[in-house]
């Protein structure tokens, strides 16, 4: 164990926790938006009362998304100077972007619409969580541009004088195809995430819609539930067809991540997609491994990263013997059990949810709603899978471009500070996982809470016989 | 002036910004329990002062380490992971904070809030003083040789001169805090905060004064002497202007002495950006951190773009929230 193994922990744990509420973030934000925009529109009080609710689940939400995001951009200097040193003339471009163009529209404005809905006119109101979701769709951008650049390098030259990576075209680097395929696919998948929360926060207010404190509340959660449903399943055609664009970059620029995501030991021509497989790389030297068990659906693989089925797709052993030549000895091969098990799980807990979205546009079809309890139960269930399914999908994307933090140039183990001990990161490491786990508690809970409490909490329902209150009720600290 | 000097300046005027503005807040945050003194309705009247701004005040710092990032690649590098568990102690309490301010009021239980309360303060105080003494060790210098790895620990950076650091910055927030009550609240708060702020002027002002002297002394040239020196004069002026129920004029006050004391600090780092202890030869100057100018050229784009337009609507939504935060405000 050593400083880099921890850093690599420390990174792993931080980015995957932050990446919990950033899909919701970057959804919800939508969400609440074209709420209030229906509001606005249709001046009819569930619309409000929908906003305020779902507005204050984002808002318990967005907090953890912004603190824990400032872990992120303080620890690739903290625990990666090196890669900070050599990258940053690159790197750092987008992330002071994403600062100037995005945090700061973001923060100002959410700011605007907690504190201003008695003191803003309604359109300029409106307007502000507009402003909002801007920000973070538009961060997303940035940040994933970055990332992206990592795992296909463009735009840049490397100083020979200093040994750091310079920009030469930051055009090349803002539409790297990687990127865009990269931010259709993290977007829609977000916006599956979001869609499948509206929907399970809906499906358990009517699962108990004999507790309703109103009679007009399961009306309202009944147009909810549509809402959600139609947002997942728009979103989850966006993730499948911009996944196969992903898998086709992929076999282009990162050909072993797509190998080992599929334990494909020997270049194979019409190869197909392995549904289950053991494999066996200890055994042999580096190189030369092979699976014990295998069982494929014929073609599919080399239609995924080819588009055509008898397209040939490169393995592992001769992608290491070339890297090897190319790049001196050493081992290019990533953790191939942990990226053949998440690719499968991301697809297939990512798909089930988004089924869940399909499935459920038709059983509420005109108006009707699911009998059987178990139907909302599976589709409160679909929540957790897509955010699984998200989580997967990262480490797939970030661990399959093992051993490199920037493909071809830099490598992870090269990556660490070197100024920083042992003790030091496993003191970081230590808080911040401490930290994260009981933040997560508080979070759930209150998300639980409000949840339960229901519209009526953050906006009152009138008396029976009453009118709607004129005045919007704030939201203060 | 060439594209490195320049945007040696802008990453100052980006630390300013977030000292002069996200300084009140921390100051707001320590004064929580004082101010708030025996009543919940008072105490989220001090909150609800900086309810709406503080997450954007905040952004601040993301732009500054953002913009070190790409503009000065090697400086970003060695100050966070030279100053690793400084920085480390900031990044947990802005954590805290953050999620303090936001939950605090979720539930209706004195306990929860009396805990994140606990939060807010402490995660007030921490950064307030942490920033002072990193800051001061970024004057006086680090374990810096000629590998251009630093290496200092936690013992070399509690130096006297930097724990000076550590409390002028405390202090100062804790004033410039109370001047921003005074000016944002109204009732018993207000009559508090100008009270605090009585109090903590002479504090600060000796602390400040004396931390600045010590850096003149042993780093000044006559330029960041005319740069302390208004800094302290500012402070006392904001400390006369309070008593005198300026409050606004109070405020433009006590944020030029903050801004005259980033901007005293920054010139005095100049041209290095990170100095070394052992040898000036090995000092990570500003052309050596630098990116080159062809992205230096972009980020001046974009941030002259950028800047204006945050100032414009940042400046807006304090005009927005320019009444006084009141009792019957919150409840
Ligand atoms: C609801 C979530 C979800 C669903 C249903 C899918 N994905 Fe996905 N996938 C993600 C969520 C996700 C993600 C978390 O958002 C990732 C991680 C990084 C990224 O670019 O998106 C990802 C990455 C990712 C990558 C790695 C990109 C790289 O490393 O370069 C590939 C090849 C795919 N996906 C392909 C697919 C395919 C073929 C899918 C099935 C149709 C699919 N994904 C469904
Ligand atoms: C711009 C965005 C990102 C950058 C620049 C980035 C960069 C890095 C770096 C430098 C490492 C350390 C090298 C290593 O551990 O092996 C890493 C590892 C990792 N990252 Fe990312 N990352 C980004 C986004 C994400 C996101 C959003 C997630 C997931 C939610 C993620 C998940 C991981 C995981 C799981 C590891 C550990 C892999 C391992 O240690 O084998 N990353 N990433
Ligand atoms: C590992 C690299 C990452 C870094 C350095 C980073 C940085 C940050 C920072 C500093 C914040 C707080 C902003 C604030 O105070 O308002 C934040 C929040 C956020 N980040 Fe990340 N982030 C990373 C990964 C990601 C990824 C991969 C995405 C999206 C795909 C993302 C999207 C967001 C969103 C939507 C928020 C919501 C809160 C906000 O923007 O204020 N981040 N991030």
């Amino acid at each position: 164990m050593d400083a880099l193994d921890l850093a690599r922990w420390q990174f792993g744990i931080t980015t995957i926790y932050h990446f919990l509420f950033v899909p919701l973030t970057i959804g919800l934000s939508v969400v609440v938006a074209a709420l209030q925009t229906a509001w606005h529109r249709t001046g009819r009080p569930e619309y409000l009362r929908a906003t305020k609710f779902f507005g204050k689940l984002f808002l318990i939400n967005f907090a953890m998304g912004v603190v824990t995001g400032i872990v992120q951009e303080f620890q690739f200097g903290m625990n990666w100077s090196t890669y900070s040193t050599f990258v940053g003339d690159v790197f750092g471009a987008p992330l002071a972007m994403e600062a100037l163009l995005a945090f700061f529209l973001e923060s100002t404005f959410i700011g605007l619409w907690i504190f201003g809905w008695d003191r803003l006119p309604r359109r300029v109101h409106l307007a502000t969580i507009w402003a909002a979701a801007i920000g973070s769709n538009l961060s997303a951008f940035f940040i994933l541009t970055a990332n992206a650049w990592m795992r296909h390098p463009v735009g840049f030259a490397v100083d020979p004088a200093t040994g750091r990576a310079y920009l030469t075209d930051i055009w090349a680097v803002l539409t790297n195809p990687q990127a865009l395929s990269t931010y259709l696919h993290v977007v829609s998948a977000s916006f599956v995430v979001a869609g499948l929360f509206v929907v399970a926060v809906s499906a358990y207010k009517l699962l108990h819609r004999d507790r309703a404190p109103h009679p007009d509340e399961p009306g309202l959660f009944r147009r909810t539930l549509r809402a959600g449903l139609v947002t997942t399943a728009i979103a989850g055609a966006v993730v499948a067809l911009s996944g196969d664009h992903q898998a086709k970059l992929m076999a282009e620029y990162e050909p072993m991540k797509l190998a080992s995501a599929e334990a494909i030991w020997e270049t194979e021509s019409a190869a197909g997609f392995s549904l289950f497989a053991i494999g066996d790389h200890e055994i042999g030297e580096v190189g030369v491994g092979r699976n014990v068990v295998d069982l494929e659906v014929p073609y599919v693989l080399s239609f995924l990263a080819t588009g055509s089925p008898a397209g040939e797709v490169e393995g592992i052993n001769d992608l290491q013997r070339r890297f090897a030549e190319q790049f001196g000895p050493g081992d290019y091969t990533p953790n191939i059990p942990v990226l053949y098990w998440s690719f499968r799980l991301m697809i297939g807990l990512g798909l089930a949810g988004v089924g869940v979205g399909v499935i459920g546009l038709w059983l509420t079809r005109r108006g009707a709603l699911p009998r059987h309890r178990w139907m909302y139960r599976v589709a409160i269930a679909a929540l957790p899978a897509a955010l699984a399914a998200n989580i997967f999908g990262w480490v797939l994307t970030e661990m399959g471009r093992q051993p490199w933090t920037v493909v071809g140039h830099l490598l992870t183990a090269a990556s660490v500070s070197p100024g920083v001990s042992l003790g030091e990161v496993a003191f970081s490491l230590t808080v911040f996982t401490a930290l994260y786990g009981a933040l997560a508690v508080v979070e759930a809970r209150l998300l639980l809470r409000y949840v339960a409490a229901g519209p009526g909490h953050v906006m009152p329902y009138p008396r029976a016989g009453e009118p709607e209150p004129d005045r919007v009720p704030a939201f203060v600290y | 002036m060439d594209l490195p000097t320049v945007w040696f300046v802008a990453i100052a005027v980006l630390w300013t910004g977030y000292f002069v503005l996200e300084g009140f807040d921390f100051g707001v945050g320590m004064l929580l329990p004082v101010l708030g003194r025996g009543s919940d309705t008072d105490r989220r009247v001090v909150i609800n002062a900086i309810g709406p701004v503080w997450d954007g005040n905040e952004v601040w710092l993301i732009t500054a380490v953002g913009a070190m990032f790409a503009a000065f690649p090697a400086w970003y590098a060695g100050l966070l992971s030279g100053f690793y568990l400084p920085v480390l102690l900031v990044v947990v309490a802005l954590i805290a904070r953050g999620v303090a301010f936001e939950y605090r009021g979720k539930v209706d239980d004195p306990r929860w809030r009396a805990r994140w309360d606990v939060a807010i303060v402490a995660g007030s105080a921490v950064p307030a003083f942490t920033w002072g003494l990193v800051f001061a060790n970024l004057v006086r210098g680090v374990e810096l040789g000629p590998d251009r790895v630093v290496r200092s620990d936690l013992v070399d950076l509690l130096n006297p001169y930097a724990l000076v650091g550590g409390l002028a910055t405390l202090t100062l927030f804790v004033l410039h805090g109370a001047v921003f009550l005074a000016l944002k609240t109204d009732g018993p708060v207000r009559h508090r905060a100008r009270a605090a702020a009585r109090a903590a002027a002479p504090a600060a002002g000796a602390t400040l004064f004396a931390f600045l002297m010590w850096t003149q002394a042993d780093h000044g040239s006559p330029a960041t002497a005319v740069v302390a020196a208004c800094a302290v004069g500012a402070l006392l002026g904001g400390a006369l202007l309070v008593a005198r129920r300026r409050e606004g004029w109070a405020f433009l006050a006590t944020a030029i002495a903050v801004a005259a004391t980033t901007a005293a600090l920054f010139a005095t780092l100049f041209p290095a950006v990170l100095p070394s202890l052992l040898d000036p030869a090995f000092d990570l100057t500003v052309a050596d951190a630098a990116s080159k100018p062809y992205t230096l050229g972009i980020l001046s784009w974009i941030g002259g773009f950028a800047l204006p337009l945050v100032l414009l609507y940042q400046s807006w939504s304090y005009w927005v929230f320019r009444r006084r935060v009141t009792r019957a405000h919150v409840s």
